[in-house]
């Protein structure tokens, strides 16, 4: 483990972690504080609008992006984001989003400059390839589309597995290609996404995993929603989740 | 074109409910993705080569005026003829001139999806002309009455033993599903058509302005010979499918193949300038170049104008999950998959604006694009368009601003955690939702939903011990 000087680091949980799944927010808490980090929690933050963003609702998406732009203006370190999708957001479409704004667009860009993935933080930011982590478990890894392809996240994550103790990994087939979820997508174009999901579902199955490990908890719970109703008792967990070693 | 019978909902349930067609075309489409890939990979410049592709379209397309009348020029210094089409209509309207004043009988095609846009061989045989597609797979399409599926594979959708019940039906020869005997069948059947056509009709993959020639590209060689035997060629082009230099094409052309078949160049790639000159002996009598402009050179001038650096090759049909679950006719239009997703309300309409959200936005077709057009953005674009235009239900609208309110008021929105985690415990069982009601059905209809935690984390932040 490397010692650093406790740094203060901003977590922006995203709304998904904070309302369905918290305990991933408390998992990258815990790894954040053993690596050297003070974590703080700015309460004030709400959803980055990405929602509103992959609909086409711009105003509304900027109003949001807004919001998030002030409520980490005045904090200070690095922004870590438990979600390649979120981080995506903000990184790239709020500095786009803003960019004829003349009070905002450069308070995007200074958002977009110090946010960080969490296991980009974890490897890119602290020089981490081991955060001591075990966990008892036949897994398999599905990495989500928009941390895989906007922001390449590859390595990171798997140098961060491939360190867990005891942890078993098989290849997912296939992984690269979506699970269906796309946000209102999966609402408005409910019988397509659920097509992708089956077959997600199934190369899911084919591993023989019991646990399927992924970065976004929007994706987690699409499949593990579709687990559920297919009767599986497969667990799908955040990395974070993992990486924090919780059995 | 027209907008066909059945909504885009109805047709995706069509698909999906067919799973023999669904597994043709998510094999066949991942087929042309592995070649794809494993082609690029063997080409040590690949991304060089697709920065350059990509600035060469950005610089055609900046100054296309230009370019188009340098081509013009050119082809007809070399003594072909140039017709300028505004739309679908003046373009049909000039062919079927030409053919009249020549007396045209019959015309031999190449696969063009152009000519499919504009639905030419209908509007030539309301005329009277039988019009023969020459390509193996348009053959197919045609003898079955059919519609292409692929903008490279038309008959993705089918398979060995589909296509042997096509040929005994319509061309009357015993039943085979071997395609060296099918193939066999339908050169037999072709090589009758080339002699006799009065007329071949292509499209054009690249227009060469510097020196007004037209490249064919094709792999089964009938581009070659519906451009030569006829007396008479028209070629119709679309008005973007210009590249300035010889130079620049041969960048396209190792792009083209690669991304389309994964071949390193496509067997046949013929460059042509001008008809048949006095001392040859071979080649068309009358070349006729129609540059069609159908709504292009709007798109050239709106937000959504990168659409128009594409070069057809199909990569992003091959690689788009949703393709490969639905297949290229549930999108109702000549061009599917992510390209015809921005491209089709664009050039035909209103009816077509649900394809653009018929997207995950994964970004896999933007992985594979040769000219590197950033599709997902585009389809974002087109959504948002549709938006500002008032294009979106009522309830969409309401429900955006009421989470757009919620989410800039931190008061609110921690209300509505708590509201959620009441309607959870009330009504989840077992943490989780079954069915979801209204609007957010859709759903439940494939997955159970879960139930909000009973702590938010901002509730467990402020007090920890409770987690």
């Amino acid at each position: 483990m490397t010692k650093t000087k406790k740094s203060i680091t901003q977590l922006l949980v995203t709304c998904m972690v904070d309302a369905i799944r918290p305990q991933v927010g408390t998992a990258v808490k815990t790894i954040l504080n053993k690596n050297g980090c003070e974590v703080e929690f700015p309460k004030q933050q709400t959803c980055c609008g990405q929602p509103a963003f992959n609909a086409g609702f711009l105003k509304q998406a900027r109003a949001m992006a807004r919001h998030t732009i002030d409520v980490f203006t005045n904090t200070s370190g690095p922004v870590v984001v438990p979600s390649g999708s979120c981080t995506d957001m903000i990184v790239h479409h709020y500095p786009e989003l803003l960019k004829s704004d003349p009070v905002y667009s450069s308070k995007a860009k200074k958002l977009s400059d110090r946010t960080y993935e969490f296991t980009q933080f974890l490897v890119d930011k602290l020089g981490l390839t081991n955060v001591g982590a075990k966990y008892n478990g036949n897994t398999t890894y599905h990495p989500c589309c928009h941390g895989l392809r906007n922001l390449n996240l590859v390595q990171q994550p798997s140098t961060l597995l491939d360190n867990v103790e005891d942890l078993e990994q098989v290849v997912l087939p296939c992984a690269e290609e979506c699970c269906g979820f796309g946000g209102l997508f999966s609402v408005r174009m409910s019988e397509i996404s659920g097509a992708m999901l089956d077959k997600k579902l199934s190369h899911v199955e084919e591993t023989g995993a019991n646990v399927l490990i992924a970065g976004d908890v929007g994706c987690i719970i699409h499949m593990q929603g579709g687990l559920r109703r297919r009767g599986s008792n497969i667990q799908v967990k955040h990395i974070a989740e993992i990486l924090n070693g919780c059995d | 074109m027209a907008a066909t019978e059945l909504s885009f909902y109805d047709r995706i349930s069509d698909a999906l409910a067919n799973p023999d067609g669904q597994l043709a075309i998510a094999a066949g489409a991942k087929a042309k993705y592995d070649n794809r890939a494993r082609a690029m990979s063997e080409f040590p410049s690949m991304e060089m080569t697709r920065d350059r592709a990509r600035s060469i379209r950005a610089h055609t397309l900046s100054q296309l005026d230009k370019f188009l009348a340098e081509f013009a020029d050119n082809v007809e210094a070399l003594g072909g003829h140039i017709f300028w089409a505004k739309n679908a209509q003046e373009c049909n309207q000039y062919i079927n001139e030409i053919a009249r004043a020549k007396d045209v009988q019959l015309v031999a095609k190449a696969k063009s999806m152009l000519t499919e846009e504009i639905s030419l061989n209908q509007s030539l045989e309301t005329s009277g002309i039988d019009v023969v597609e020459t390509d193996l797979g348009e053959f197919i399409v045609q003898l079955s009455g059919d519609k292409p599926s692929h903008i490279i594979a038309p008959i993705l959708h089918m398979t060995r033993e589909d296509v042997g019940n096509v040929f005994q039906e319509k061309l009357n020869v015993p039943f085979s599903d071997d395609p060296a005997t099918l193939n066999a069948i339908a050169r037999a059947h072709m090589r009758e058509i080339f002699l006799k056509a009065d007329m071949g009709i292509s499209g054009v993959n690249f227009g060469v302005s510097e020196s007004g020639a037209i490249c064919l590209v094709t792999n089964e060689g009938n581009g070659r010979l519906i451009s030569t035997a006829p007396r008479i060629h028209v070629a119709v082009m679309g008005m973007e499918r210009l590249v300035p230099t010889l130079a620049d094409l041969s960048i396209m052309l190792q792009l083209l193949a690669r991304s389309a078949t994964g071949q390193k160049l496509s067997v046949y790639s013929n460059i042509l300038c001008g008809p048949r000159r006095k001392n040859e002996s071979d080649g068309p009598e009358e070349l006729h170049i129609v540059i069609l402009d159908n709504g292009r050179s709007e798109i050239l001038g709106s937000a959504l104008s990168e659409i128009l650096y594409c070069i057809r090759c199909g990569a992003c049909l091959n690689a788009c999950p949703v393709f490969h679950s639905i297949g290229g006719h549930a999108y109702g239009s000549v061009y599917p998959g992510p390209v015809g997703s921005v491209l089709s309300p664009l050039l035909f309409g209103d009816p077509w604006n649900p394809l653009p959200h018929a997207s995950s936005l994964c970004g896999a077709c933007k992985e594979v694009c040769p000219v590197d057009i950033d599709l997902p953005g585009l389809l974002l674009k087109s959504r948002s368009q549709q938006i500002t235009k008032g294009k979106s239900p009522l309830w969409m609208q309401l429900s955006q601003w009421i989470y757009a309110i919620t989410s800039c008021n931190p008061i609110l929105f921690g209300l509505a955690l708590r509201s959620g985690q009441v309607v959870s415990r009330l009504l989840a069982y077992d943490g989780w939702f079954t069915t979801l009601p209204g609007p957010l059905q859709g759903w439940s209809t494939h997955r159970d939903f879960p139930a909000l935690a009973q702590k938010s984390f901002r509730q467990l932040w402020d007090k920890p011990s409770q987690g």
